[in-house]
């Protein structure tokens, strides 16, 4: 790969750095939103621990626990965002006249959302070691492979909603944003996914974040995760995107076949 | 003579509709060639498949001796385009818009150009003004901006002077002109005016019902055909398509 393929993909991140720059609202999913639901799970935590006999100590299990999420979350949000402000601006003749190819595409979605997530995550973390105490940098390289298996998990559902939006028309938007709140009660974010009934805890098994949490608690409950676990989570992880991509390719073929890319402001051909 | 557009039998149905029905022409470098036709004739339809963005049912397109099925990103990037319906995102300005086709297309001291196209364009004034907030007249030479961005070898124009008033539109048109007069590339035009096609088209196609049914110098085609007008060459077409198909 040349410095010319990256073109394309460096347009796609540009476009979207011009509409930040521009519009104070478009900060609001990467600094705002994240800090209000740190602050407010941070005083929750607090007030548990004020009232728990148990000694326990919810700051890393519960505030851990959303910090990480969230970052899922804008990692899954920030591409299905990047890729409905083509939507918004019906930018989809003009983007895919040009010699942009899908690949370059979903690159430039993925490397902006990375930059905005990177950005929240940051912030959170700030927040929630200054203010509540969440010692989140001495489990040290033992999270890497968590971010990684929540990054990739957080492209592939990204990838996914922006083929179905693509697929359905603009007002399939609405399938977007309630995503990770679907996947929640089954990653076992808050709670260990063992007191699940059999049916979520199989499907809590397919999601790759539910053995990020899984072995968050494990950590914090100062055991040690099992290798296997991150293996499957993070090869799981690594098969959604491929299969997101693969489902998005499949999806543009289709809207180029039928017409709909070519009239996308009618939602549907019949 | 080096046909920067080479298409043949073009077909495009949606259900039972033909949109495109066995299609062939060329456009050679140089050359300005009208697409001309009654709303819903397929012109559009035409053009979304030449950019890629609509799926022939059969035949080929080659942009340039690239085919475009086997070969899109090669065959794009030598083309570009502006249409009315595309207008470009307007929460971007001139420049930012330019600046982000201009990496899209893999333009090659891509400051420098843009510098140059909105000095021909007459956008200085608007260099950091948002798409969105200029006139429709505006948003049109914003677009023919874009369109000569790469320099493509072919430029398709759906009525590209449809929102200008008769002076900007005039100056549109010496504009495409010379871009064919240099030599760079051909043009595929399509409009209603049928004075600028007479103006400007070296030749025209008629297309009705997604075929062409005629073709020729849009100085000497109504003649040809017993019509005062080219306009009056037109309605003809659009009325009775069948007595005037091409062979």
């Amino acid at each position: 790969m040349t410095a010319t393929y990256f073109r394309p993909v460096i347009a796609i991140m540009l476009r979207y750095f011009y509409l930040l720059r521009g519009t104070p609202a478009r900060w609001m999913p990467v600094f705002a939103w994240v800090a209000i639901d740190i602050v407010l799970w941070g005083f929750i935590t607090k007030y548990l621990n004020s009232v728990a006999s148990s000694g326990l100590n919810f700051v890393p299990t519960l505030l851990g626990a959303v910090l990480l999420f969230d970052f899922f979350t804008r990692i899954m949000h920030g591409i299905a965002g990047v890729f409905l402000e083509d939507v918004w601006s019906r930018s989809f003749l003009n983007l895919f006249a040009s010699p942009i190819t899908i690949a370059q595409y979903l690159l430039g979605l993925v490397g902006t959302s990375t930059l905005t997530s990177m950005v929240s995550l940051m912030v959170m973390l700030v927040l929630a070691t200054a203010v509540f105490g969440l010692r989140f940098f001495a489990y040290g390289l033992t999270l890497v492979p968590f971010l990684l298996i929540l990054f990739f998990f957080g492209v592939s559902l990204g990838i996914c909603t922006a083929a179905v939006v693509l697929r359905l028309g603009p007002s399939a938007e609405w399938l977007v944003w309630p995503v990770p709140a679907v996947v929640s009660p089954f990653a076992g974010v808050f709670y260990p996914i063992s007191i699940l009934p059999h049916w979520m805890q199989f499907i809590g098994k397919l999601l790759p974040v539910s053995y990020v949490f899984e072995g968050l608690r494990k950590i914090i409950s100062g055991g040690a995760v099992p290798a296997t676990s991150l293996v499957l989570g993070g090869g799981l992880a690594v098969m959604y995107v491929l299969l997101a991509c693969w489902f998005f390719q499949r999806v543009f073929r289709h809207a180029v076949r039928t017409g709909i890319l070519a009239r996308y402001s009618a939602e549907s051909l019949s | 003579m080096h046909h920067v557009l080479s298409i043949r039998d073009l077909r495009k149905a949606y259900g039972d509709k033909i949109a495109v029905d066995r299609v062939s022409f060329e456009v050679s470098r140089g050359e300005i060639v009208g697409l001309l036709g009654p709303n819903g004739a397929g012109k559009t339809t035409t053009i979304s498949m030449i950019l890629g963005v609509l799926q022939p049912d059969s035949g080929s397109i080659q942009v340039d001796g690239m085919d475009l099925a086997t070969g899109r990103a090669q065959a794009l990037g030598r083309t570009n385009f502006a249409a009315v319906y595309a207008p470009l995102p307007g929460n971007l300005t001139v420049w930012q818009n330019l600046r982000v086709f201009g990496l899209l297309y893999g333009v090659k001291g891509l400051s420098e150009r843009i510098g140059a196209l909105i000095g021909q364009f007459d956008l200085e004034k608007f260099r950091n003004v948002k798409c969105g907030a200029l006139s429709s007249g505006e948003q049109t030479r914003v677009a023919l901006a874009k369109a000569m961005l790469n320099q493509p070898h072919l430029l398709l124009l759906d009525e590209p002077t449809a929102s200008l008033d008769p002076v900007a539109a005039r100056e549109v048109r010496a504009r495409i002109r010379q871009f064919a007069v240099s030599g760079r590339g051909g043009v595929l035009w399509t409009t209603h005016n049928m004075v600028e096609v007479q103006d400007v088209c070296d030749r025209v196609l008629f297309l009705s019902h997604g075929r062409i049914m005629l073709e020729g110098d849009p100085k000497t085609l109504p003649d040809e055909h017993g019509q005062p007008t080219l306009e009056e060459l037109f309605i003809a077409v659009a009325r009775e398509p069948l007595t005037l198909e091409r062979t």
